[in-house]
């Protein structure tokens, strides 16, 4: 197998198989299913089969296509930002905290802006946490408060200084337009505003965050999908060691 | 009837407990009127539009009476007496309070008598507005012919209502029966309701009554040509709930959500702000045929569907008694639960059924709102849709009414046209195959699925027995739903709630009272 060559995979090596499912504002009809596979080749899909077609409306239909893409990427130059740290399981992370800090470590976390959805910040903070590993309100040495979802950025900030948090977890969940690039630059502005953003470790999370999007957003850390409450802690417990923030003043 | 051997005497005694609880709250409601009932009065009353500023003109109205006089004597009290005052209607009155050529304070006072009597005409032709309306709807209804079965709802979320409108006709077409228009995000914690026709929301569309109006002409149209009432919802919720529902009343909304704790525990409005505001909005919701959705699914979304189910069934217990006392008979009572167990789990399917069976079985009555698995879909949509397919089956086994149908994209995107009609061709399928399964089956005595009933069962009675003996409110404040805790005096909008004084009237809530009494 040519690593400088990766293609998709159907069931022979560099068969390039894939499938695009899309909707066509017109009418379900053979035009549409021509329109449908030449968008396909566009796409670099050659020999695109439609196998399914079908009406969602006068004047709109849907198209499921298979075909075999001509582009391949090389795999041995992609370079990948990820977050640097050691894992650490709850366990090992209250260790650290109790040798290392010898502080309780304040947490806070929101869905911020418009978005109303609390799984993922849920996921990271509630005591139960999520797919069996625990939030971060049950880890010894964090004080965790979970202001919920629609929290504004203006009074996230105003309740990180009122806490002296050490940490600030964001997440973002569904989102529309990319309404969540613009909440969370502003969140960010807002803390230079207050001329606190040196003094505490932002991160956030959500399924559309990766590391490298966050870190272009002026983000200490991002966690995309599949990460859990360890990986989190165990990236903020080192980088408050690194920053030398461990002996801040406590107001 | 019943498939669980439910202990019946359980089940009378959680009711009891329940009972005893709301009649506890309602004697504060009754004590108590808000900013939001005030304007809800005022939008009742006819006042509609906004000032030069773009301010709605109930909540210039109100302010004004906040500013300067006292709202413990109720908006009717200031309005009626202008009236009688000025001869000028109530729309007038307002318009002139909003160019501060009116005072309403300095009226020279007016008997009680006279002041009611002013304001009847105007507030007994907006009721009979919405007797009309309701008579449509159940004209309408009659003439297609009620569903048999689960009714499919789904949900439109563009922003912009005229999007909206394409994608809920489209919908209607493919064969949903409920459309609910989801509000921008953050419009519960507007203190005033938005003007107009809107194009610009954030993962919703604003609700306003111009838009409510837009959508209801879109569905009745569509309607009309496939021969079914599509059916609309909105969101009675937030710091302008019982307005929400004065509009949907006059615009026929048939459904709206109208929890009486969801704004507590997860918009953190202040908890007597919203126990009073959901009283006199379920009244409207009452008055006006309207189906009310409680929101009890949020709670295994946040906690854990299995640890947590009783918490749901105490909920549902809680609501049922909340809207009693609202007039909502039964059949208007679309109590919330949801399909939220982690799949990896052994029997969980198993479970979500027991869950399912035992609701229906408790508010046999009750077109439940049953609500599709979120908090573990994860962006693998193909595994999405056989979560989905087994949520249709609960639905089909059960006998759910109100059925969220859930996306395969969910936690992705808000629904595109493609995502809800392969939803909705999901469960045609399963309804269709499985019609009458749920005639066909009964289940094994002391199996895991009526032994995990009773065990929800005894757990909801038990914590609506706590509740009973803490109140309420001690109980929000310990974090008993959803382990979410909240302060008495805590929270969103209780700066804006007020005590009665003794003369205190609300025309609309006595006269709409007395035909909802009369029945």
């Amino acid at each position: 197998m040519d690593l400088k060559k990766i293609k998709p995979y159907g069931d022979t090596i560099n068969d390039g198989k894939v499938q695009i499912s899309f909707t066509l504002p017109v009418p379900n009809s053979e035009k549409g299913e021509v329109c449908a596979k030449e968008l396909a080749m566009k796409m670099g899909v050659y020999d695109p089969l439609v196998v399914h077609r079908e009406s969602l409306e006068k004047n709109f239909s849907f198209y499921i296509i298979y075909g075999s893409l001509m582009h391949s990427v090389d795999f041995t130059k992609i370079h990948v930002e990820t977050v640097e740290t050691n894992h650490m399981d709850m366990k090992e992370i209250e260790q650290y905290i109790e040798e290392n800090i010898k502080r309780e470590i304040v947490v806070i976390g929101a869905s911020t802006g418009s978005d109303a959805h609390t799984v993922g910040i849920d996921a990271i903070m509630n005591m139960k946490g999520y797919a069996g590993h625990y939030g971060l309100e049950r880890y010894k040495g964090i004080q965790a408060y979970n202001l919920g979802s629609q929290v504004e950025n203006e009074v996230f900030v105003q309740k990180a200084i009122e806490l002296n948090a050490d940490v600030l977890l964001v997440s973002q969940t569904v989102t529309q337009k990319d309404i969540h690039l613009q909440n969370l630059t502003n969140l960010i502005e807002l803390l230079e505003a207050e001329g606190i953003r040196d003094q505490v470790i932002v991160i956030c999370g959500g399924p559309r965050i990766t590391h490298e999007l966050a870190k272009e957003l002026g983000y200490d850390a991002g966690f995309g999908t599949k990460k859990y409450a360890e990986d989190v802690a165990a990236f903020f417990v080192c980088e408050l060691e690194n920053r030398n923030l461990v002996n801040k003043d406590r107001r | 009837m019943g498939k669980l051997n439910l202990d019946w005497n359980v089940v009378k005694k959680a009711r009891n407990h329940a009972k005893n609880i709301a009649i506890n709250v309602q004697q504060f409601i009754d004590q108590h009127t808000t900013i939001s009932i005030e304007r809800t009065i005022c939008r009742m009353i006819g006042i509609d539009g906004i000032d030069e500023y773009g301010v709605p003109l109930p909540n210039v109205v109100v302010d004004h009476v906040k500013e300067k006089g006292n709202i413990g004597l109720g908006v009717c009290y200031y309005l009626g007496n202008a009236m009688i005052e000025t001869g000028l209607t109530p729309e007038e009155i307002a318009l002139k309070v909003a160019s501060n050529e009116l005072d309403l304070t300095k009226c020279q006072k007016n008997d009680n008598f006279e002041i009611r009597l002013a304001l009847e005409p105007f507030v007994k032709k907006n009721l009979a507005f919405i007797q009309s309306n309701k008579r449509k709807r159940e004209q309408t209804q009659k003439q297609y012919g009620e569903k048999d079965g689960p009714e499919i709802y789904v949900i439109v979320a563009t922003g912009n209502i005229y999007e909206d409108v394409t994608q809920a006709v489209a919908a209607a077409k493919q064969g949903a029966d409920i459309i609910a228009v989801i509000r921008s995000t953050g419009q519960s914690l507007l203190d005033y309701v938005p003007y107009g026709l809107t194009t610009e929301g954030f993962g919703g569309t604003y609700a306003t009554q111009a838009n409510f109006r837009k959508m209801r002409e879109a569905l009745d149209e569509v309607g009309a040509q496939l021969g079914r009432y599509i059916k609309l919802v909105n969101y009675a919720s937030g710091l302008c709930m019982p307005e929400i529902s004065a509009m949907g009343a006059l615009e026929r909304l048939d459904v709206m959500l109208n929890d009486s704790l969801y704004g507590i525990l997860f918009r953190d409005i202040n908890m007597k702000r919203t126990f009073i505001d959901q009283y006199f909005s379920r009244l409207i919701n009452a008055y006006a045929g309207i189906i009310i959705n409680t929101g009890e699914d949020n709670y295994l979304t946040t906690s854990d569907a299995i640890e947590e189910a009783h918490t749901v069934l105490a909920s549902q217990f809680i609501n049922e008694q909340f809207a009693l006392l609202a007039c909502l008979p039964e059949k208007l009572q679309g109590l919330g639960h949801a399909f939220e167990i982690n799949p990896d789990i052994e029997n969980g399917f198993l479970y979500e059924i027991a869950q399912a069976q035992m609701a229906r079985e408790i508010f046999p009555n009750a077109p439940l709102k049953y609500m599709p698995p979120t908090k573990f879909k994860t962006g693998n949509i193909f595994k999405g849709h056989i979560q989905d397919a087994l949520f249709n089956m609960t639905t089909v086994l059960t006998n759910q009414k109100i059925h969220l149908l859930g996306m395969m994209t969910e936690a992705i995107h808000t629904p595109y046209m493609s995502d809800r009609a392969l939803a909705i061709e999901n469960a045609h399928y399963i309804f269709k195959t499985m019609k009458d399964i749920s005639n066909e089956i009964e289940f094994k005595t002391g199996g895991v699925i009526e032994k995990r009933s009773n065990e929800v069962l005894d757990k909801a009675n038990q914590l609506l027995k706590q509740i009973e003996k803490i109140g309420m409110f001690e109980a929000l404040e310990r974090g008993v739903f959803a382990g979410i805790k909240r302060m008495q005096n805590g929270g969103k909008g209780l700066e804006n709630v007020f005590k009665k004084e003794r003369t205190y009237f609300n025309l609309i809530l006595d006269l709409m009272l007395e035909e909802l009494r009369e029945g």
